[in-house]
């Protein structure tokens, strides 16, 4: 037997929604098969991984704080992915984001003005902007591919936030351990919701969404994104220049990135460690494409892949299950989703194999 | 033997180590993107394939089955690849960062219980009176068996894609799949062997850093070496010749940034840490920026989906 | 089926039965063929029979069927149902190589060639078995001499003419030793000296007692060439015939199942009428794998005239159509002048503010986005002309007006402005994107192979579109392959070669043998150099 595609002739509207509903069952039965040849009850740990969090009112919330920074991240990416641009190195902006709004505070450990925050929050988007203009210059000026040099840069980025906590900005009092003195008041983001730990970033996020939906779907420059991505002598013969749109999307990936970045160290972590992502950068691109690289479904998709942090945090601690495991989900999601949007172009047949011989 | 002759060495012994897996993975990924297909995977494989040679090392005490045990890992971890591009048709940008990222799960999920162990580095072969000769003794004939399988490997793919009627045809794939399948040529199964053997050869890699290069397990322990093995094959302008050159350049940098430690010179070790990636980023610049030229060496068909109706 | 086709083909069925006494079978006899494809029945109860040495034309338009027919026989797609016999005996024919095995040699329409490799690479990969690409070069040396086709084997595909290209297809075709040579479309890129070299060929090899199919919408040719005709009309076959003895347009009615109309024009242009495209000088790098430059282009297009660009294929059509829009800058301004403003250094947008509208070859992904809608594509090269941007956001509700009046006024068959572009059938997209750019009211409109592709009906809209454009005092240029469109439409006449542009002629005084050494590239007689200095 074999799989026979049949072209549908056009997109099914159907399974444009269909597939990602489908690609995340498929991931949890796989999943579960993973925790059972891990020797864990799949049960168990399933309800314990996507369950769980979502059962206690203490942890709700925490899944907005998690989805944050990828609902930030993927909203810019989305918008760049539609036009083929691909912003790989957003976990380097993120850094870099961090890096530039956590150093305002660091600079002026003193002032406890109503502008540190505001400061700080233009410098980590400028930061993520500048980070992502040096992949921006090299594409449209050297035709260097984007993949490539963004994703160098976020190794780049990494020694040079080791550098700084290990070196000038390392916390005097920090016992040795590589990480900068913690943020005043003044430079830590205020929570929005009583009694959570919700901040300014998962409003920041909201309004993302809101503002790149609307950038996509209804503004002449989202149409331009949209037209060199389907279809790219199209956009040159409609006079859209993509050099100009090849850098507008970069820095605003980039300071999307950075604002995710600084809002994380003003938040939640409250300091400049190595370890102020978990890769957010990189799940991002997932939450892009499961969200359809569509702004609103980017909101949806990053609280799925929030929750596979805050499962995998939770079985780790109870059922010993080690943290790779949240990896794992996010791949295998991927590979399924990507399997899935065949369907969206594509009708699959079973038909029997045919000889290969022809002649009588 | 002088001092100087024997630093010499060292340092020559060390840049061809460090060569060694930039060159067998970006071999591998020059051939599957001959073919037509972009695996931007080979973080993910290489990962796997340095993890599945470690514990199968560790497990059966044979560094043999090891290497055969990643090549197997890689090629299998291509297959997932192969399976979503070539029969699903999707995206090969997005399937290969998928590949990384489960690539880097499952590698550490794998060898969360490997972490800290040391084992035996792969024994370099030795060939009496020739391995004494001064300075080319070591360097030709003291080398482990990988470091030459590199050699042969890289020569053997070059020969077969000039030389045989497979390596035109594999070419021909990658220059228009239409016209190729209009000539009864199987397009989607030879993309299937030419990424399988892009992902044996990651494997091979992966199994290189883990037995030869730094006998350990560590996660994420390549470093974005895969990353630099693609950013290879664009310096090759797809050539295998230049492939050499370009992986030896990147060996040489990465042993610059060890020698400026030892000759104390004040910068602080991330900052040579950077290089390989700095120097990468300025590789691409480089070559890219000749526009006509990478346009016309690169497959025309790379990345590019191929149905056939009917 | 009309009355007059079901004659013939009783005609034809008594011609076989007198040869009955010979009980010798088709070498091919297709029956019953069917094909369907998504929301089109491609093969339709399609029957075909070929004889040895015979030459047999497959007549039809643009998509009768003939390619996916064609397909079918060497193996590219499989048909639904239907029954294929091979001298006589039932065959099933899955891929190209059973095909090849049978016997049957194909040239296909868009040549199978690898621009990067050599000629002698090329057909080593047309050879299957490794016995026959023993000695390749010295056979490829000796097919050439013996059937006339000079090739060079080492030379990469690049670098050839597109009859080149050709004859290294044939000689891979030849070198198999096939019992059938199917030709798609053979002579739609050759210059009129190269078909007359072709048709000797092909004679040849038919003599030889080898059975040639002849694909071909050009009805001359087939009456000069062809012992046998097949017509196809929308999948189905309609007539068979004797070409030698029915006359071209009768052919063409049978063909397009109707009376022709041809497009007409009112008046004559204005003699005097102002330059509003002009092109000064113009030399070009081009940005293509394996692109032509353009070399001193120099021509000027008055208002109200129709200009056509002939050419073969890939002589810098393409770099120039993007030098023009503006997709590839000149290096000075002065080198595009539109309406008397010097534009060479402005991209697309900035040139349709200036009037100039533009309608690419490439319909699907270049005149057009097919995944997105028809107001969506209004919009693409109308926004600013038609002001449909506010504060940064579409005017969706202009352009869907737009597109809706682009659809009432070119009768354009779909269900409205919210359908995809990829959903409208090739004849239908290209009036709605020659509509999109008329009804912006452009002084200056320049297209690319206007019907190339299109059925009879949507060919002579386009054209009397185009015919009106200028008569409303337009200047219109048209760049084309097709050298009857260029004769049939245009005022004037220039021929491009290897990226150089010929002087323009009135279409009256130049011979068809002329423009054909032009396409060939061999310079005309002494040029007119005061039609040169005052156009039209």
């Amino acid at each position: 037997m074999l799989i026979r595609l049949e072209s549908r002739g056009g997109p099914s509207r159907w399974w444009a929604y269909g597939s990602p509903v489908l690609a995340l069952v498929l991931t949890l039965v796989a999943t579960a098969i993973i925790f059972a040849a891990l020797g864990k009850d799949p049960g168990r740990s399933l309800y314990t991984y996507f369950v769980a969090p979502l059962a206690s009112a203490t942890a709700r919330p925490e899944l907005l704080v998690k989805a944050a920074p990828l609902v930030l991240i993927a909203v810019g990416l989305s918008l760049g992915f539609r036009a083929n641009v691909w912003n790989i190195g957003a976990e380097g902006q993120y850094t870099l984001g961090a890096i530039a709004g956590g150093g305002v505070a660091l600079f002026l450990p003193e002032s406890e003005s109503s502008l540190l925050l505001p400061a700080m929050i233009i410098a980590g988007a400028l930061g993520g902007m500048t980070w992502a203009a040096i992949p921006a210059f090299l594409r449209t000026r050297f035709n260097a591919n984007e993949i490539l040099t963004s994703l160098m840069l976020t190794y780049v980025a990494q020694q040079l936030l080791i550098y700084l906590v290990v070196g000038p900005w390392k916390d005097p009092e920090g016992y040795g351990f590589p990480q900068s003195r913690l943020f005043q008041d003044a430079a830590t983001s205020p929570i929005i919701v009583p009694g959570t730990r919700i901040h300014l970033g998962v409003l920041a996020a909201f309004i993302a969404v809101a503002l790149g939906w609307l950038v996509l779907k209804k503004s002449a420059i989202g149409f331009q994104f949209r037209v060199i991505g389907a279809a790219p002598r199209a956009a040159r013969y409609a006079g859209f220049n993509e050099t100009r749109l090849v850098w507008l999307l970069l820095l605003l990936s980039g300071a999307l990135a950075g604002l995710a970045g600084l809002f994380e160290v003003a938040g939640p972590v409250g300091q400049l460690t190595p370890q102020i992502s978990p890769g957010y950068g990189f799940t991002a691109i997932i939450v892009a494409f499961l969200g359809r690289l569509n702004p609103v479904g980017v909101l949806f998709a990053g609280l799925v892949l929030a929750l596979s942090y805050l499962g995998g945090e939770a079985a780790q601690i109870e059922l010993g299950m080690p943290n790779a495991v949240t990896g794992i989900f996010q791949g295998i999601l991927l590979f399924f989703l990507l399997a899935c949007d065949l369907l969206i172009l594509y009708r699959p047949h079973l038909v029997r194999a045919k000889p290969i011989e022809a002649v009588p | 033997m002088t001092g100087d002759s024997g630093q010499f060495v060292a340092a020559l012994l060390t840049i061809i180590s460090a060569s060694t897996p930039l060159l067998l993975a970006a071999t591998g990924e020059l051939v599957t993107e001959r073919s037509g297909v972009l695996n931007l995977g080979l973080e993910g494989m290489m990962l796997i394939g340095a993890i599945v040679a470690f514990a199968t090392a560790v497990g059966t005490g044979s560094s043999t089955l090891g290497i055969l045990a990643g090549m197997l890992a890689g090629s299998a971890a291509a297959l997932i690849f192969a399976v979503l591009t070539l029969q699903f048709l999707a995206n090969q940008v997005a399937t290969g960062l998928a590949l990384t990222i489960f690539g880097t799960g499952l590698s550490a999920l794998i060898g969360s219980g490997y972490v800290g162990r040391g084992i035996e580095p792969l024994p370099r072969l030795y060939l009496p009176v020739l391995s004494n000769l001064p300075v080319i003794g070591p360097i030709l004939f003291g080398q482990d068996a990988l470091i030459y399988a590199s050699f042969i490997l890289l020569a053997g793919c070059s020969f077969f894609l000039y030389r045989t009627h497979a390596g035109l045809a594999l070419r021909s794939i990658g220059e228009s799949h239409d016209a190729a399948h209009a000539l009864g040529y199987h397009v989607v199964g030879v993309r299937y062997l030419a990424t399988l053997f892009g992902g044996a050869m990651s494997g091979l890699s992966g199994a290189y850093m883990s037995l030869a290069y730094s006998p350990s397990w560590s996660e994420g322990m390549t470093g974005g070496r895969g990353w630099i093995a693609l950013a290879l094959v664009v310096f090759a302008t797809w050539r295998p010749a230049r492939l050499l050159l370009g992986a030896y350049l990147f060996g040489a940098i990465a042993i610059l940034q060890l020698y400026i430690q030892a000759w104390g010179w004040p910068i602080p070790s991330q900052f040579l840490t950077m290089l390989p990636y700095l120097a990468t980023i300025a590789v691409l610049v480089l070559i890219s920026s000749d526009r006509a030229r990478v346009r016309l060496m690169a497959p025309a068909c790379l990345g590019k989906p191929f149905y056939a109706a009917g | 089926m009309t009355e007059t086709a079901s004659s013939l083909r009783a005609a034809a069925s008594a011609n076989t039965e007198s040869e009955a006494a010979k009980p010798r079978p088709p070498l091919l006899e297709l029956g019953g063929i069917e094909k369907r494809f998504p929301g089109v029945l491609a093969n339709d109860d399609v029957a075909l029979a070929i004889r040895p040495g015979e030459i047999h034309a497959l007549l039809g338009e643009n998509g009768a069927g003939k390619s996916t027919l064609v397909k079918i026989i060497c193996g590219v797609l499989t048909p639904d149902a239907g029954t294929i016999r091979w001298q006589g005996e039932p065959v099933e024919i899955v891929n190209p190589a059973a095909a090849r095995r049978l016997g049957i040699g194909v040239v296909f329409q868009h040549f199978s060639l690898f621009d990067g490799l050599t000629a002698a690479e090329n057909i080593a990969l047309g050879l299957a078995e490794a016995g026959q690409r023993r000695n390749l070069k010295r056979r490829i040396a000796a097919i050439s001499v013996e059937y006339g086709l000079s090739i060079h084997p080492d030379r990469a595909v690049h670098d050839l003419s597109v009859g080149e290209r050709q004859r290294i297809e044939i000689v891979r075709a030849l070198l198999q030793d096939p019992k059938l040579l199917i030709m798609d479309e053979p002579t739609s890129v050759l210059t009129p000296q190269e078909v007359e070299q072709l048709f000797v060929t092909l004679r040849r090899l038919a003599s030889e007692g080898r059975a040639i199919l002849y694909i071909s919408h050009k009805l001359e040719e087939i009456t000069a060439l062809c012992q046998r005709a097949t017509v196809m009309r929308l999948g189905r076959v309609v007539a068979e015939c004797d070409p030698r003895r029915e006359t071209a347009r009768r052919l063409a009615e049978l063909m397009v199942g109707g009376e022709l109309k041809t497009p007409q024009r009112q008046k004559s242009p204005d003699r005097h009428a102002a330059v509003r495209l002009a092109v000064n000088g113009l030399s070009l790098r081009s940005e293509e794998r394996f692109g032509t430059d353009l070399d001193d282009i120099d021509f000027a297009v008055a208002g109200g005239e129709i200009l056509g660009i002939a050419g073969v294929a890939g002589n810098g059509q393409g770099e120039l159509m993007a030098a023009l829009t503006g997709e590839t800058l000149a290096e000075s301004a002065a080198a595009i002048v539109i309406d008397g403003t010097p534009a060479g250094r402005l991209g697309p947008a900035a040139r349709r503010l200036l009037g100039a509208a533009f309608v690419p070859e490439e319909r699907n992904g270049h005149g057009a986005v097919g995944e997105m809608t028809l107001a969506e594509n209004a919009f693409l090269t109308a926004h600013r002309r038609l002001k449909l941007v506010r504060h940064g956001l579409i005017d969706e509700r202009g352009a869907a007006n737009f597109a809706d009046a682009v659809i009432r006024r070119f009768d354009v068959r779909t269900s409205g402005p919210t359908a995809k572009a990829r959903s409208l059938s090739g004849g239908n997209l290209q009036k709605f994107i020659v509509g999109r750019e008329i009804l912006q009211k452009p002084g200056v409109l320049v297209i690319a192979q206007p019907s190339w592709g299109l059925d009879a009906g949507a060919a002579a809209a386009v054209a009397q579109a185009l015919l009106d454009l200028a008569e409303a005092g337009a200047a219109v240029l048209i760049i084309s392959q097709d050298l009857d469109e260029i004769l049939s439409l245009c005022d004037r006449i220039a021929v491009i070669h290897h990226g150089a542009l010929s002087a323009a002629r009135s279409v009256h005084e130049v011979t068809a043998e002329e423009i054909g050494l032009l396409m060939g590239g061999v310079s005309s007689a002494p040029q007119d150099e005061a039609a040169r200095a005052h156009p039209a």
